[in-house]
């Protein structure tokens, strides 16, 4: 059983990636890839008070939702949408855990507000105003394809545009040591059931017993095997390229998911 | 949409092990919630603990997944014959074409709580023994239920705070009607741990007293614990006549706050018409409303704007966390379990602890057991973050 639909917008942010014409250079071989610390923006679109009490995790999530609707000229108002994440906010989960580990264990309300999975879904409804549904979804390191199958699901059953944002940022010791993601990585794909003016690619998923792809770069593949979102990269090597082929994303330990490309152009 | 069989579900809280002690306290009108004596919180609230989780062992295979959240998740599935039923359903469709969509908002977020008491001082590592993946990780609870019942299709925990495990019905059901499985182990598990505890505390949204949904003296919720679990397959042609099927799913966001609902209900009223219109029911075909009912005063206010303004002042409704306590990201699987309950016995259950109804609060809210037909249940859940899921469940006729 396959299913279809059509890629509109990409947003992207990682170690030495900064949007989706860049990182098409960088994928498909045309600019050399330097790995340098992820630069998060600052989340404009929200009003002031809720953006002093964002943390990282939002930060990134929010930068690749909106880069990827704004590049697909899509209204986020109207999308529905799927966060997959293989954690929520490290920092507020160690500082949480930290405070309960005191005596007089006072956990803040902001933080145990923003501990919640899908702190960035509840930011990006605030944010663009989009009272459609939206699904936080964890899958550990298979949580990119998760969220893949999930949007792509979404589009066949109830077919207008949707958003997927797929995103991971690093925990500080003592639980870095235990789960060792080394920055923050994370990948926004708009996609549609019909083919419009802006779609880039056709794409059709399906379940697979293969083994995933790997990058041929060696820095992108230790990106690719570090950051569970980067997962994706041998998906957006496709789309960087001439969107035409077809890549075996990681997933779970019995299946993967295979991805076949067209382009629209 | 098209419909779904619930071919088998069971449900574990501080009402009991099981169907039969959870059905027979919503008859009694008795609830589980007791003063909190959970590990060592010191906070002045009461809890919907379940008992014996702790003497839980999961099998020897599994070991690495051992904290509460699975052992909970683990004693839940003895209820019922619902790991029997699991494994017949994987049999008969096939591994692969079995999903497992579960809910939690904490897992096993406790066992990192204990790691971080027993850092080691010079360094500050955690213990070597504390296991991050199979325990503290969202994704933990689907990973040791699809071992545990030997499916292989796909799997997913959604943690949308406390819609988590009613939003878990909507994953299930795209994938079934996308033809990707043929059906799927939806649920959610949660369990008591410290942040939780001391972080609604923190948010002055727990009561010192067992919560009381839609009292004018309502004051807070009460925190439970509770694994939930329900076997969602394709509808076969002839299903018994005393099946529940899964109607209608609304999902929908408030855009409005992290933590407090739209004051008027807005999102919650919409994910309620959504699942009206999935099911292609009116508001005058639901029977009874399993209300999100946390006992905040913001919370029930609002819902009852949101059912006032989509039902008028007549369709009976009532919470059932006066009973169970907020179970949190177990809620929605609990309250569709309690909701498909109520269908098979013609029970509207009272609310419990709630004495005098707010005055204000225009929605039919009962405290006493109504007994009639029941063919349809909306259930609904709501969380943090604005996430809304609205169920309809109901008889095969």
């Amino acid at each position: 059983m396959k299913l279809c639909a059509y890629i509109d917008g990409i947003g992207i942010l990682g170690p030495g990636i900064s949007d989706w014409t860049q990182a098409a250079d960088l994928l498909s071989g045309r600019q050399p890839y330097a790995p340098a610390a992820t630069v998060l923006p600052i989340p404009s679109m929200l009003p002031p008070a809720e953006r002093r009490r964002t943390g990282r995790v939002v930060k990134l999530a929010l930068a690749i939702a909106s880069q990827a609707t704004s590049s697909a000229g899509a209204d986020p108002a109207l999308m529905a949408s799927v966060f997959a994440s293989s954690g929520g906010d490290g920092h507020i989960c160690h500082e949480i855990c930290e405070a309960l580990a005191q005596p007089a264990r006072e956990v803040s309300p902001t933080r145990f507000s923003n501990s919640v999975h899908n702190v960035a879904a509840g930011y990006w409804s605030i944010a663009t105003g989009s009272m459609a549904g939206s699904n936080a979804l964890c899958a550990f390191d298979a949580s990119f394809a998760a969220g893949l199958l999930e949007v792509l699901s979404l589009v066949a059953v109830d077919p207008r545009p949707a958003l997927l944002v797929a995103y991971d940022s690093e925990y500080p010791q003592p639980l870095h040591a235990k789960r060792s993601i080394p920055d923050a990585f994370g990948v926004a794909l708009v996609l549609a059931p019909r083919r419009g003016a802006r779609s880039l690619a056709k794409i059709q998923g399906t379940l697979t017993d293969e083994p995933a792809d790997s990058m041929a770069d060696p820095q992108f593949e230790a990106l690719r095997r570090a950051i569970p979102a980067a997962r994706s990269l041998p998906l957006l090597s496709l789309l960087a390229t001439d969107c035409r082929g077809r890549a075996t994303l990681d997933y779970l330990d019995v299946a993967r998911v295979a991805v076949q490309l067209e382009p629209c152009h | 949409m098209t419909p779904l069989l619930i071919s088998a579900f069971t449900a574990t809280s501080c009402l009991g092990r099981g169907v039969s002690p959870t059905l027979s306290s919503l008859l009694e009108q008795r609830s589980g919630l007791s003063r909190c004596e959970f590990e060592t919180v010191k906070i002045d609230t009461y809890v919907g603990e379940v008992a014996g989780v702790d003497e839980q062992h999961l099998p020897a295979a599994l070991r690495i997944f051992d904290c509460r959240n699975n052992r909970l998740a683990e004693l839940a599935l003895q209820q019922d014959g619902f790991l029997e039923a699991a494994l017949a359903c994987a049999a008969r469709w096939g591994r692969a074409r079995v999903g497992v969509f579960l809910g939690t908002s904490t897992a096993g977020m406790l066992q990192t709580e204990l790691a971080y008491r027993a850092r080691d001082p010079q360094s500050g590592a955690l213990p070597e023994s504390y296991e991050y993946a199979t325990t503290q990780n969202t994704f933990s609870i689907a990973d040791y239920m699809r071992r545990r019942c030997g499916v292989e299709g796909p799997a997913a925990v959604v943690s949308s705070a406390c819609a988590s495990s009613a939003k878990v019905f909507g994953s299930a059901r795209r994938m079934i009607e996308a033809g990707i499985i043929d059906a799927a182990i939806v649920g959610g598990t949660d369990s008591l741990c410290l942040t939780t505890l001391y972080g609604f505390h923190s948010l002055q949204l727990s009561s010192s007293a067992p919560c009381r949904p839609f009292d004018v003296a309502r004051d807070g919720i009460s925190i439970g614990e509770a694994a939930a679990f329900a076997l969602l397959e394709r509808l076969p042609e002839n299903p018994n006549a005393n099946s529940v099927l899964l109607y209608g799913i609304g999902e929908s966001s408030d855009a409005y706050h992290m933590s407090a609902p739209h004051p008027e209900g807005l999102g919650a009223k919409s994910a309620m018409q959504a699942a009206l219109s999935a099911a292609a029911l009116e508001p005058g075909d639901i029977d009874y409303i399993n209300l999100h009912g946390t006992g905040t005063p913001s919370n029930d206010r609002s819902e009852s704007q949101a059912v006032t303004s989509l039902f008028g002042p007549t369709t009976p409704c009532s919470s059932t966390k006066g009973a169970t306590g907020h179970t949190l990201g177990a809620a929605g699987a609990l309250e569709a379990v309690i909701s498909a309950l109520c269908i098979q016995h013609g029970l509207m259950p009272g609310g419990v602890h709630t004495s005098r109804i707010d005055p204000t609060l225009t929605a039919h809210y009962i405290k006493d057991n109504r007994f009639s037909s029941v063919k349809r249940v909306l259930s609904n859940s709501f969380g943090f973050g604005g996430t809304n899921c609205s169920l309809i469940l109901g008889g095969a006729q």
